[in-house]
């Protein structure tokens, strides 16, 4: 079964790029299920089975950070699809980390960004781009020529290897080669890793130690004179 | 090098055929598209946009030299020999002008001095189509809609230099728009106008018509239209300076329409 890992920031069109690949693929005869990750709303799982009549689930992280729910159950979704039939398993996260990446070393990443998040977008989300296979980009019809072409350079300075592609959402032009894409990963079986290193994790903070401060916390601390520099993988 | 594009007839809405197969457009053409609203005129210049082959609800194919659009236009936006300025697109980067047109030159390729010299080139096309004139050192967002767009034209013809350039709807830019098509006629491409200007259409070669999607007809300005055209431009122009004289507070006496026949 082929895997693709989808993540992207919140409203970029990751389930309008998904629902035109999903569509793509059914229509060469291949089963495709979804699965999609949330933190506390989606209803884009009703949607696709209503559109397409496929198998989908979804699974909120709640008070868990999103990224981490899905090493959590990544396992049992990819399970539960091919229980399913299903060739390809699009999974489609929350999107919201920009220090972590859900993408595994099997399968396809695929993150999408749109044009009209500003130039300088690509140099601030770190590995939920650096670490992807493929970028997909939307929206490049609502921003100047020029704004285009710097979005595209700046996610090359920061992930030289990403297969950039642009696509219209609205009328699914540009999708085709993200297909053949999909359909040219070899198939991902477990066990699987992460590719990212996650974000240290341990921390006051998380454990519920709310108060704003470091003088009020202890492992991990940071001062404001005292600056990590974080560059990403 | 591109030379000429070829759009292949599709159909309109309802699947009905375009009666227009075939219209090639050669390099240093300005071409307009007209038609009623909704008739399809901006379809078409996206079908162009998107390097239609087919896969458009238009089913048109657009041709580059004859063949459908090699992969890395669309892969690489600045190999992309288009720039589409549609009545949405905008700038949403808050820089200083300068700083914005030397990052977009500087991506584009090319030594320190041309960066600068090409900047400075395109502010100062930017303002000669623009009311009030636009300083390098403004902030882009507080750029009027017409410097926007001005600065977008520059830009596309300019720094993009891009041989096709497609302009959706100039004249309700708020720039002088005969000026533009003066400018731009200098830069040899393809200009590709929607407009319900007579002075644009009759300043264009040719003109496309569109009805219900569908395309309709391709007219070639002919010798009568031209030596009509100016009339329309003696009009048009009586018409531009009782609106300046608007803008400037003053009471219209309307003497300008006078001597318009």
């Amino acid at each position: 079964m082929k895997l693709v890992i989808c993540a992207g920031p919140a409203t970029t069109g990751k389930t309008s790029v998904l629902r035109h690949a999903a569509r793509k693929l059914l229509e060469q005869g291949k089963q495709v299920a979804f699965f999609k990750l949330d933190v506390q709303f989606a209803e884009e799982d009703e949607e696709l089975a209503r559109e397409l009549g496929i198998p989908t689930r979804k699974v909120y992280s709640g008070e868990l950070c999103p990224d981490h729910c899905g090493v959590m159950v990544l396992g049992d979704a990819m399970e539960w699809a091919e229980r399913e039939g299903a060739k390809v398993l699009l999974v489609e996260t929350a999107g919201l980390c920009l220090r972590c990446s859900p993408y595994v070393d099997h399968g396809l990443g695929v993150v999408v960004l749109e044009a009209t998040s500003g130039m300088n977008l690509p140099l601030k989300i770190g590995p939920m781009l650096s670490l992807a296979d493929v970028a997909v980009v939307t929206k490049v019809d609502r921003v100047s020529q020029a704004e285009r072409e710097v979005f595209r350079a700046r996610i090359m300075d920061v992930a030289p290897d990403v297969t950039i592609r642009e696509v219209n959402a609205l009328h699914g032009i540009g999708i085709d080669p993200l297909v053949d894409r999909i359909l040219a990963t070899p198939d991902a079986e477990l066990p699987m890793q992460l590719r990212g290193n996650p974000p240290v994790g341990t921390c006051t903070i998380c454990v519920g130690k709310k108060d704003i401060g470091w003088q009020a916390h202890f492992g991990v601390v940071r001062t404001l004179e005292n600056q990590v520099f974080y560059r990403g993988e | 090098m591109i030379r000429d594009i070829t759009v292949m007839g599709g159909h309109g809405r309802l699947g009905r055929p375009d009666l227009v197969r075939k219209i090639q457009f050669n390099m240093g053409d300005v071409i307009s598209i007209v038609g009623p609203t909704g008739s399809g005129k901006t379809t078409l210049i996206n079908d162009i946009e998107l390097f239609a082959n087919g896969n458009t609800p238009s089913g048109r194919q657009v041709l580059f030299n004859g063949v459908p659009a090699p992969i890395e236009y669309r892969d690489d936006p600045s190999r992309n020999p288009i720039a589409l300025i549609t009545q949405h697109t905008t700038f949403l980067s808050d820089m200083p002008v300068d700083a914005f047109l030397t990052t977009h030159a500087k991506v584009r390729g090319g030594n320190p001095e041309d960066i600068t010299r090409l900047a400075q080139e395109a502010i100062d096309f930017a303002n000669e189509l623009t009311g009030e004139p636009l300083a390098a050192e403004s902030r882009m967002t507080e750029l009027s809609g017409g410097q926007t767009r001005a600065l977008l034209i520059a830009d596309a013809a300019i720094i993009c230099s891009t041989p096709i350039v497609l302009l959706d709807e100039v004249e309700n830019a708020g720039i002088h728009r005969t000026r533009a098509i003066e400018l731009l006629r200098r830069y040899r491409k393809i200009f590709v106008f929607v407009t319900h200007d007579p002075r644009i259409a009759l300043l264009s070669d040719a003109r496309i018509v569109m009805k219900g999607g569908r395309i309709m007809d391709f007219i070639v300005t002919d010798e009568h239209e031209r030596a009509f055209s100016i009339k329309v431009a003696r009009l048009d122009d009586a018409l531009a300076s009782l609106r300046d004289q608007l803008r400037n507070g003053l009471r219209l006496c309307g003497t300008e329409l006078e001597g318009v026949r």
